[in-house]
């Protein structure tokens, strides 16, 4: 029963779908049943170069969140471990987080061009923020009685960190990365779909709407879907099997 | 030579605009291997008396020295056993105690050798590899006190150690504790709210009183007292104390050691 539930509202909405597409006068043009859906996906990787625009956006992604994160990481760490760092740059980060993302658009695309560089400087934006965010909570919320203990031990700034400050932020740093990982796909898709078009499924959907390929559309949103929820699974795993030793 | 040398100290906080004095007018000194406890209820200013002489805190008035040297700050000459053991919850038993080690300018080999004979004496030498969340309150407390004298510290300060316990472990290791410090012949400073521990460990009482914290009372434990928990002497000892705190124990009442005293 357990295993079932999760599945039971896809599995409704699944049917929604169908008889919605079935029973509807709405042409299948517009709304393609979700067995077509499935072949053109089947399809797409079987003849149809799904497969090179896959690792073209996993690769685009990746690269975006690698920089965005590790960028991320060290602003957080900064803000959260040096207060004049924290006066500073907090504020003037806070505001930055006010602002859309999209709204960087016009000026990455001016900076970095509408190509690779554009997208990936887009994406590493959005992968930068929910790290650096967390890194920082996570470090200034460290316990007193740590930072006394460290003080007692005579320990360095450096030894802090390494010993206290980065294993105690390690949870909040996960959950960042976890969030930058979600936000660095977000992104990949936007930077497909309004920077140059390339190889990738944001180019995918956009060819498939200027053809009108409603199913070519949905299929790449059902793997968009699918890998995004893979992403947070393997994310989760990896964050267990690092916390593990920690509970008793 | 003292180890310790406290005179005049003052301390005194705000609390929302408002003065409170914590300390007033302390004085005290403790001799080399001398083991002391200081005794008194909440509020009655030992755990802030404990900061100053961690250089964790500044006296307003008055001077902290320890080994002639006034305290300007933490030291590696003074080691801390709190409360609540405080390992790190992420390194095992034995990288929590060498992590006391990284100011002490040993060589890798050395601090190996050193964290395994500071185990060692405190039976755990089976538990290194354990994380924290594996051992019992007990034996983390004793990973506590290993990592507290690994740098062979001039002084060791117990800030009620073994409050947290429950009653049996604490007496376990109440025993585990004066064999310990008379092994090193580390001079030790215990603050705790159990006359009974304070009484079989140290070798002198300083009671002290709350609203401002000052020390009332100092006394010189008869040996004898420490080797029988149950001997009349330990006993006249105890209920003195606990007098001196407010608590009238039935036996003082009925005058039973009038005679005896």
């Amino acid at each position: 029963m357990k295993r079932v539930l999760p599945l039971l509202v896809p599995l409704v909405a699944l049917a929604v779908w169908e008889a919605a597409a079935r029973l509807s006068h709405v042409s299948h043009e517009l709304l393609p049943p979700p067995e077509k859906v499935a072949y053109r996906l089947w399809d797409g990787f079987a003849h149809g170069g799904m497969t090179g625009d896959l690792a073209a956006s996993l690769l685009r992604e990746l690269s975006g969140f690698v920089i965005g994160a590790t960028g991320g990481v060290a602003l957080g760490l900064l803000l959260g471990l040096s207060r004049p760092a924290c006066r500073l740059l907090g504020p003037l980060f806070l505001g930055y987080r006010q602002v859309a993302l999209f709204a960087w658009v016009p000026l990455l695309s001016m900076w970095f061009g509408g190509g690779e560089q554009g997208k990936v400087a887009f994406i590493a934006l959005a992968a930068m923020a929910p790290s650096a965010v967390n890194t920082w909570r996570g470090t200034s919320a460290l316990p007193h009685s740590y930072i006394e203990l460290s003080r007692v031990l005579m320990f360095r700034p450096l030894d802090y960190v390494r010993f206290v400050a980065l294993p105690g932020a390690l949870p909040a740093i996960l959950t960042g990365l976890r969030s930058s990982l979600i936000a660095a796909w977000l992104a990949t898709v936007g930077a497909e779909l309004f920077l140059d078009v390339a190889p990738g499924l944001g180019g995918r959907m956009n060819e498939g709407r200027e053809t009108f390929q409603m199913d070519l559309v949905l299929a790449s949103v059902v793997l968009l879907g699918l890998l995004g929820l893979t992403f947070s699974r393997l994310a989760v795993a990896a964050e267990k099997s690092l916390l593990k030793r920690r509970a008793a | 030579m003292f180890a310790l040398e406290i005179t005049g100290v003052d301390r005194t906080f705000h609390v929302a605009g408002k003065p409170v004095p914590a300390l007033r007018d302390i004085s005290l000194s403790i001799r080399e291997g001398e083991f002391v406890a200081i005794v008194g209820g909440s509020g009655c200013g030992k755990s802030t008396l404990l900061r100053l002489i961690l250089g964790l805190d500044r006296p307003d008035r008055g001077e902290v020295r320890v080994g002639g040297q006034p305290v300007r700050g933490p030291g590696l000459d003074r080691g801390i056993v709190f409360q609540e053991h405080r390992l790190l919850p992420w390194l095992t038993a034995e990288t929590n105690v060498a992590a006391a080690l990284r100011r002490s300018g040993l060589d890798s080999a050395q601090r190996r050798q050193r964290v395994a004979e500071y185990l060692d004496l405190v039976g755990l030498t089976a538990f290194a590899k354990a994380w924290p969340a594996q051992l019992s309150g007990g034996m983390a407390q004793r990973v506590a006190i290993a990592r507290a004298l690994v740098n062979r510290p001039r002084f060791l300060l117990l800030d009620e150690p073994l409050g947290a316990l429950d009653a049996l472990t604490r007496l376990r290791l109440q025993a585990e504790l004066a064999r310990i410090v008379r092994h090193g012949g580390t001079t030790a400073l215990l603050v705790t709210h159990d006359v009974d521990e304070a009484v079989f460990l140290a070798d002198r009482l300083v009671v002290m009183q709350p609203h401002p914290g000052r020390i009332s009372d100092v006394l010189t434990v008869d040996p004898a007292a420490r080797r029988d928990r149950s001997s009349a002497v330990f006993l006249r000892v105890r209920d003195k104390v606990l007098g001196m705190l407010g608590v009238e124990t039935e036996a003082v009442r009925a005058g039973a050691y009038e005679t005896a005293a």
